[in-house]
Parts: C-alpha cells; structure tokens; sequence
C-alpha cells in the first residue's frame, strides 16, 4: 500500500535481536554455571584487597601454656628466607580439624607456618595443639578479633601466603584440603620458593 | 490507663528488639543513630544479605563495636566505611561503587528506560508515517469510490 512513498526497509534485526540477546545470557549463564562446578567462580566469596600488598600492622601476645614466639607484623617484613603462610584458626572451628594434618604436612617439609588463634579460650587453643599436634613456628592470639578485621578475614579458618619480599600473594577462606594443597598451594610455593 | 500505656510499649517493641544487645549501643542517641546508618550500609561477611545492624553473626558485632567506636570518637562517616572497605573491599559495602565492573548493574535501568522509550518512538513515527502516506493509486481509488457514492 504505502510501499511507494516508504520503500520497507528490512527490519529483520528487530526479530533477531531478542533471539541473540537471549543466546547470549545463555552464554552467559553457562560460563557461570562452569564457574561455579570448577570453583573460579564464587559469588559469595569475598576477594581479598591485600594480594600483592604487604601485611597490616599487628603486635599480638603469645599463647600461654604453649611454648611459641609471638607474632608480630615484623615477623612478615621481607627479606624472609622462604614463602610464609599465615593461618587463622580456632579451636572451635570445624573446617581447621580438617584442615590441620596438611598444615602439619607443611610443617615437616619446612614451610613456615605462623598462626593466629582467632577468638578462643586459651586452655581450649593449647589443648587443640596438644591433640592434633602443633604445625605452627609462631602463634599469637587474636582474642579481640581485631588484627583479623585488619587483614580482612571473615571466616576461620583463613590461609595466607606471602613471598619472601613478604607481599601477600595468596588468600584462601576456608579449609586447606588435600586437595587445595597439591592443586593451588603446592604450585605456588613451588613459585615463590 | 495503665492498659494504653502497655498497648504503646507493644507498638514500640520492634524497635527494642532491632537495636540489639543493649550493651552495645551508644549512650549519645545522635551517634548512635549516626552508627546505625553506618552499620547499614555494611554488608555482614558471614550472612551475606544482611548489613552489619542486622546480623547476629559474631563478626558483624565485632564490626558494629568498631563503627561506635569510631564514630565516638568524632569521626566522619565517610572515613568509617573507608577504615571497613580498606579491609574488606568492596564486596562489604551494600551499595556498591561505580566501577568498570559494577557500570552494567548500575546502567541496567537506564539502559531499559532508555531502550524503553525508543521502541515508543519507533512505534509512534511508524504509526503517523502510515496514516500520512496515501499512494497515487489510493487517492485515485478514493476519488473513485466517492464518486460511486455520490
């Protein structure tokens, strides 16, 4: 009717373009879905701003009862002789009975572990390392929960890694499994040694 | 009386039991009302839907102690969530910055509002271009016509 005056343009793209768009969330979607199965993609997972930086501030006691140096921000100030990992736990804290026989692991290798007792009883922390054994070369005790809000922690048990210049390289928020040691943790020691 | 009294304090019970554990809360009401809003636009780390006000989780109440704290001690706001963020990046924070990361969420209703009105204006133009256009062949058709009528 109207063809000679308003020659029709084609508009297909207005019946294609819903379809692309919902290819592409599709697309989309799946790459999320992949991401949640192999684990490089966790929306609840709070990413750390330390990486790449060094460690904040801190001066924390020793623990009573139990024969180890303190720990203090100076301990982690580059030049260390090796990577150091950095372990938050508590006694009350399920996830750190799983992970603690690859923390002693570790320990016998020779890696540096230095640990934070996060918000624990004393008598309760001592008796932890008497029972399942002590992988830890310094230990000092965060009761107050305040040195943990610095690093950024929001969980235990929570793991560290820093570099001999003593900058944070890597975070991990929840149990060190066997699986995380060979598959993540091994490959960066191995880098950083 | 006394039953109009007690009817008032069942209206104001929720807001006794939103405060929390009394112990924590500033005895200046103007601070902490100023932490409170603080508080509100942290996000708990533990039960991630929640603001720091709202959880019960021993770390939203270890950060709600450190925002009375600070906020006692005169600080401004602004500087408050800057202590938190500068730990907890921007994951803590319940309303998230404008980044290259974050800029689709916040055009997101732009972007529809936007495409929103074009589909209405396409439409529109298209309707007026319709009815204005009559043919050479329709006008002599309608001639036609008319004169049949007639």
């Amino acid at each position: 009717m109207s063809d000679a005056a308003f020659p029709k343009r084609p508009r297909r793209w207005m019946l294609y373009a819903p379809v692309g768009l919902a290819a592409a969330a599709g697309v989309g979607f799946y790459a999320m879905l992949q991401g949640l199965r192999d684990g490089s993609y966790n929306p609840r997972g709070v990413p750390s701003v330390l990486l790449g930086r060094p460690a904040p501030d801190f001066t924390l006691p020793a623990l009573e009862g139990v024969d180890l140096p303190a720990l203090t921000a100076e301990d982690l100030r580059g030049p260390l002789p090796g990577p150091v990992l950095v372990n938050f736990w508590a006694s009350w804290c399920a996830p750190c009975i799983i992970e603690h026989p690859q923390l002693m692991r570790l320990s016998r290798e020779g890696v540096a572990v230095y640990g934070v007792n996060y918000k624990d009883r004393m008598a309760e922390a001592g008796a932890f390392l008497k029972r399942h054994g002590n992988p830890y070369r310094r230990l000092g005790r965060d009761e107050p929960g305040r040195t943990a809000i610095d690093w950024g922690v929001y969980g235990v048990p929570e793991t560290y890694l820093l570099d001999r210049q003593g900058m944070i390289r890597w975070r991990w928020a929840g149990p060190i499994t066997t699986d995380t040691l060979e598959s993540e943790l091994r490959p960066l020691l191995r880098r950083f040694a | 009386m006394t039953r109009w009294i007690f009817f008032c304090l069942l209206l104001a019970l929720p807001a006794w039991g939103a405060v929390g554990d009394p112990n924590e809360r500033l005895a200046d009401p103007a601070k902490e009302a100023l932490a409170r809003e603080i508080g509100r636009e942290l996000r708990c780390l533990v039960c991630q839907n929640q603001s720091i006000e709202d959880s019960d989780a021993p770390l939203a109440r270890d950060l709600r102690r450190l925002v009375r704290e600070r906020v006692a001690a005169g600080e401004e706001p602004s500087a408050v969530i800057r202590f938190v963020h500068q730990r907890y990046g921007d994951f803590v924070l319940l309303r998230p910055p404008v980044t290259a990361a974050t800029i689709l969420l916040w055009a997101t209703p732009f972007l529809a509002l936007g495409g929103g009105i074009a589909v209405i204006l396409l439409r529109r133009r298209r309707a007026m271009a319709e009815a204005a256009a009559l043919s050479p062949e329709e006008v002599r058709r309608l001639a036609e016509l008319d004169r049949g009528a007639a």
